[in-house]
């Protein structure tokens, strides 16, 4: 080989072999080929939700709940009507621990290794108080009589009327004639969507854990780069982006 | 190729320190990427035994419906009583047949093997982009073949209905013995079986991409990486989908939901309590991945082929492009047409016309693929390795179950053909057998790779003829029993009288099902005995071009002592006239050539070589030599 010098700009392709063609280190690249996958995964489940909640389409016997009426909780308000307030919440939550890691893979490109030690912390915090609103309103749902099997959330033609009066911020009583049993897949994709998801989230709080740990360590100084905080940026902003489509889903349309 | 393996030692030493590797290291959780190709081609080996010894339990059972065989007593129990096979256990025999065929030995044993061995060695590369994840890979596809066989010893058997696991019949533990924990180690077994999948295929699509060696630039790489890479993507993408579908199914199953279950009747327990699911659902989400899963199974299968027909017709690749473009097509296209698996489920006819018209256009990027096989062999100097042989096999037969796909793609003449014998000949020729001997072909033509030694030739051309005869005769006569309307999965034939003039050929099927099971004997017996007592084969055996060949043959960690080879040329310069040898390989720079344009085509070759391809077959150079070496079995 060492007649045949190989000059390093043999081609302007990216492809001609010997470099990586996405500039990327081959962790990155699994970390991409790996979100791709997992897209397909909620896809999968989230065009299940499509075809069964379009099974319900003009049902008027087991209509399908109206978000609005079902997720009105908020902690302290009780009775009080405050539509998709806690999920909106939450959502926030989750999009400002992105932030929170975008600061901290920021603060790894200019090897500053205490900001990026303070921004995991809170990216860290903001998952965990993501998942903790998650149970506290999976609590909420399971409260309002919600299981695998079915729910008390189908509007009756009373309660539709019902809906109707109630205004943001105003009091709500839910009375037997008002609510009737609600498609039961409602309920059993919402704890598997939101579950699901929920497991992604907590698995990225251990790996943001992890990484946390490694950087207080200083491992990452040593070793010269701060890709692993990238690496694990990629999987939190894609738990986050579903996120958005469980919301969209589930929430508000 | 001499140029790899100078300066070897001093390079090797200061590379890695890895020589005194425990046991356990080197065998069992080894990293190293040749290890675990072999551990996936074992595995799958002996599943594929099993799956095959399943199959041939239940042909006895349909050619002799009515004969009490002592034997299956003695084997199975209470599952054969007196004998005969029981009526559930021929169900389950028949799933998990199907289970470990299609996924156990024609994806994790096929792709799985290698992948694994030639991705690394043919872009250039020292191992997998992760050889930990690689390790991964294959302990859990290892994990969920024990899951799956260990159902094989529940009281109530194993799965039962059906590989497809359609619900209603699969969610209900109360429908047949099959459906309680049977089904669930079945769904478990697939779900490690996923992770596997996934954790492989990460791994070689990110190999392909970001770890070729220099002046490996894509178009030059070997057909068979663009074949593995194609079915690295799909599996990526199909897979989830199963893993969503399953999910599902866990919970209807065990949970009380109501995806795919809605209020039927059962017989003795009234209605169900669920509502408002439907299985239909579950099909969809099935052969989302279903039929992508075929091309996951067939693609490295044509991979391999292309490698071994053009190493062997001494001949460049005919259309490599084309063949690039037509598994991109394939592998497209595939996502596309999963409904017509579903035909008959209600669908709106206008839908299922569009299911149509991309199922049948796949015929075109697969047609251009067998005319450029044959147009590659056309005027070749072929050698007839026991390999290659095989690689001819797989065209034969997947013209042969290709040309009913077309049949079967028909939204029309579906109805008539569903479920019938027609479907098991089709899949069983175009995918069945077509990529088992693509998977043969693969093993061996690479076993020097693997191992050092050449199997016996001898063992090999008996293997490939009575495999190819059996092949043929098991599965052409279905298709007549197929249009006469005989259904698939049915355990005893005599019981329908209208369909009593079929048993006469069911017994031939079994007869040649039997012979084609003994081929596979001689088959066993030449691979683990060549291992151990083979032929030594030199480093580069068949004169190939790619770079596999330039490591040396001892396994050593990161394949080549020194450098990585430099990549000159395209994998096929076979038989160039302004060459005094006839092969070319991929690390020999022309005159004063850097890594810089290398002529993809043969110069001498006009380009553009009209082959009228049905005379593809009768090339004038098949030389009576050959021929004498093709049935005298001589090397």
């Amino acid at each position: 080989m060492s007649t045949h010098p190989v000059a390093s700009n043999n081609s302007g392709s990216v492809w001609r072999g010997g470099v990586s063609p996405f500039n990327v280190s081959y962790g990155k690249l699994m970390m991409w080929i790996f979100l791709l996958s997992d897209a397909f995964t909620f896809s999968s489940l989230l065009i299940s939700y499509g075809a069964e909640r379009f099974s319900f389409f003009g049902n008027v016997d087991t209509p399908w709940p109206m978000p609005d009426m079902v997720f009105n909780h908020f902690p302290f308000m009780h009775h009080i009507h405050l539509p998709l307030f806690f999920v909106s919440l939450m959502t926030f939550i989750l999009i400002f621990s992105s932030v929170t890691m975008v600061l901290a893979v920021e603060a790894g490109h200019r090897m500053a290794k205490k900001e990026v030690a303070k921004y995991m912390l809170l990216t860290i915090l903001g998952g965990l108080a993501f998942l903790s609103c998650q149970a506290w309103e999976w609590t909420q749902f399971i409260g309002d009589g919600a299981t695998l099997h079915g729910n008390h959330f189908s509007l009756s033609a009373a309660g539709l009327e019902y809906a109707k009066t109630l205004h943001v911020g105003g009091h709500y009583e839910w009375h037997d004639n008002l609510r009737q049993a609600g498609p039961g897949v409602f309920s059993a994709l919402f704890f598997i969507v939101t579950g699901f998801h929920g497991f992604h989230v907590f698995s990225g709080v251990v790996l943001n854990v992890i990484i946390y740990i490694n950087v207080l360590k200083g491992t990452y100084e040593k070793r010269g780069h701060y890709e692993m905080v990238e690496k694990v940026g990629l999987y939190w902003h894609f738990v986050d982006l579903v996120w958005v489509f469980v919301f969209t889903f589930f929430y508000l349309i | 190729m001499a140029n790899a393996t100078h300066s070897a030692e001093l390079h090797h030493d200061a590379h890695d320190h890895h020589h005194e590797e425990s046991f356990i290291r080197k065998y069992v959780f080894s990293m190293d990427h040749k290890m675990i190709s072999k551990q996936f081609l074992i595995t799958g080996i002996i599943m594929g035994v099993i799956g095959m010894v399943m199959s041939l339990l239940f042909r006895l059972q349909l050619a002799w419906p009515d004969e009490h065989f002592g034997f299956l007593h003695t084997l199975l129990g209470k599952w054969a009583p007196d004998g005969k096979l029981d009526p559930n256990f021929y169900l389950s025999l028949i799933t998990i047949h199907g289970t470990i065929m299609v996924f156990y030995v024609l994806t994790a044993g096929l792709s799985g093997t290698f992948s694994n061995l030639l991705i690394p060695l043919q872009v250039g590369a020292r191992d997998m982009a992760s050889p930990f994840m690689n390790m991964l890979s294959y302990w859990f596809f290892f994990c969920s073949s024990v899951v799956l066989l260990a159902s094989l010893f529940l009281e109530t058997g194993p799965a039962s209905g059906g590989w497809t696991i359609y619900p209603p019949l699969s969610a209900l533990p109360e429908a047949i013995p099959g459906s309680g924990a049977g089904m669930t180690l079945w769904l478990v077994a697939i779900i490690l079986f996923i992770a596997s999948s996934l954790l492989g295929g990460i791994n070689y699509i990110s190999t392909i991409l970001n770890m070729r060696t220099k002046g490996m630039s894509m178009n030059r790489m070997p057909l068979t990486i663009w074949a593995f890479f194609f079915t690295a993507v799909l599996g990526l993408l199909a897979f989830p989908v199963l893993l969503g579908g399953g999910l599902l199914l866990i919970f209807d199953r065990s949970f009380g939901t109501s995806f795919y279950l809605s209020d039927i009747w059962v017989n003795g327990a009234g209605a169900l309590n669920n509502t408002g699911g439907s299985p239909i659902l579950f099909q969809h989400l099935f052969w989302f991945l279903g039929h992508p899963e075929v091309y996951i199974i067939l693609m490295p299968a044509l991979g391999i082929t292309s490698e071994v027909i053009a190493t062997n017709a001494r001949k460049p690749i005919f259309g490599y492009t084309a063949m690039i473009i037509s598994l991109l097509g394939i592998a497209f296209l595939s996502f596309l047409v999963w409904g017509h698996h579903m035909f008959i489920t209600g669908m709106n006819p206008f839908l299922g016309e569009i299911f149509m018209v991309i199922t049948l256009i796949i015929a075109v990027p697969s047609a251009v693929k067998t005319f450029n096989y044959l147009a590659t062999l056309w005027k070749g100097n072929i050698q007839f390795t026991p390999g290659m042989l095989f690689a001819i096999g797989l065209v034969s037969l997947f013209i042969s179950g290709g040309l009913t796909g077309i049949f079967l793609g028909n939204a029309t003449l579906d109805i008539n053909l569903h479920d019938t014998y027609f479907v098991v000949a089709h899949f069983h020729l175009v995918m069945g057998s077509a990529a088992i001997f693509g998977m043969l072909a693969g093993i061996y033509h690479w076993f020097p790779r693997m191992y050092g030694r050449y199997m016996n030739n001898t063992l090999g051309y008996i293997h490939f003829w009575l495999t190819f005869a059996s092949a043929y005769l098991v599965f052409f006569p279905m298709h007549f029993m197929g249009i006469a309307g005989v259904p698939r999965r049915y355990y005893q034939f005599t019981v329908l009288p209208e369909f009593g003039v079929w048993m006469d050929v069911n017994v031939l099927i079994t007869i040649a099902a039997i012979v084609g099971g003994l081929a596979q004997v001689l088959f066993l017996w030449n691979f683990f005995h060549s291992i151990f007592r083979g032929k030594k084969s030199p480093q580069n055996p068949w004169r190939s071009n790619t770079l596999e060949w330039t490591a040396p043959v001892e396994r050593i960690h990161g394949n080549w002592p020194g450098e990585i080879p430099t990549v000159y040329r395209w994998p096929y310069d076979y038989s160039r006239p302004d060459s005094e040898e006839d092969f070319i390989p991929q690390n020999v720079p022309d005159e004063g050539q850097t890594v810089e344009p290398a002529p993809k085509k043969a110069p001498a070759k006009p380009k553009h070589e009209e082959v009228p391809a049905s005379e593809g077959e009768d090339g004038p150079t098949v030389s009576f030599a050959a021929l004498r070496k093709l049935f005298g079995f001589a090397r």
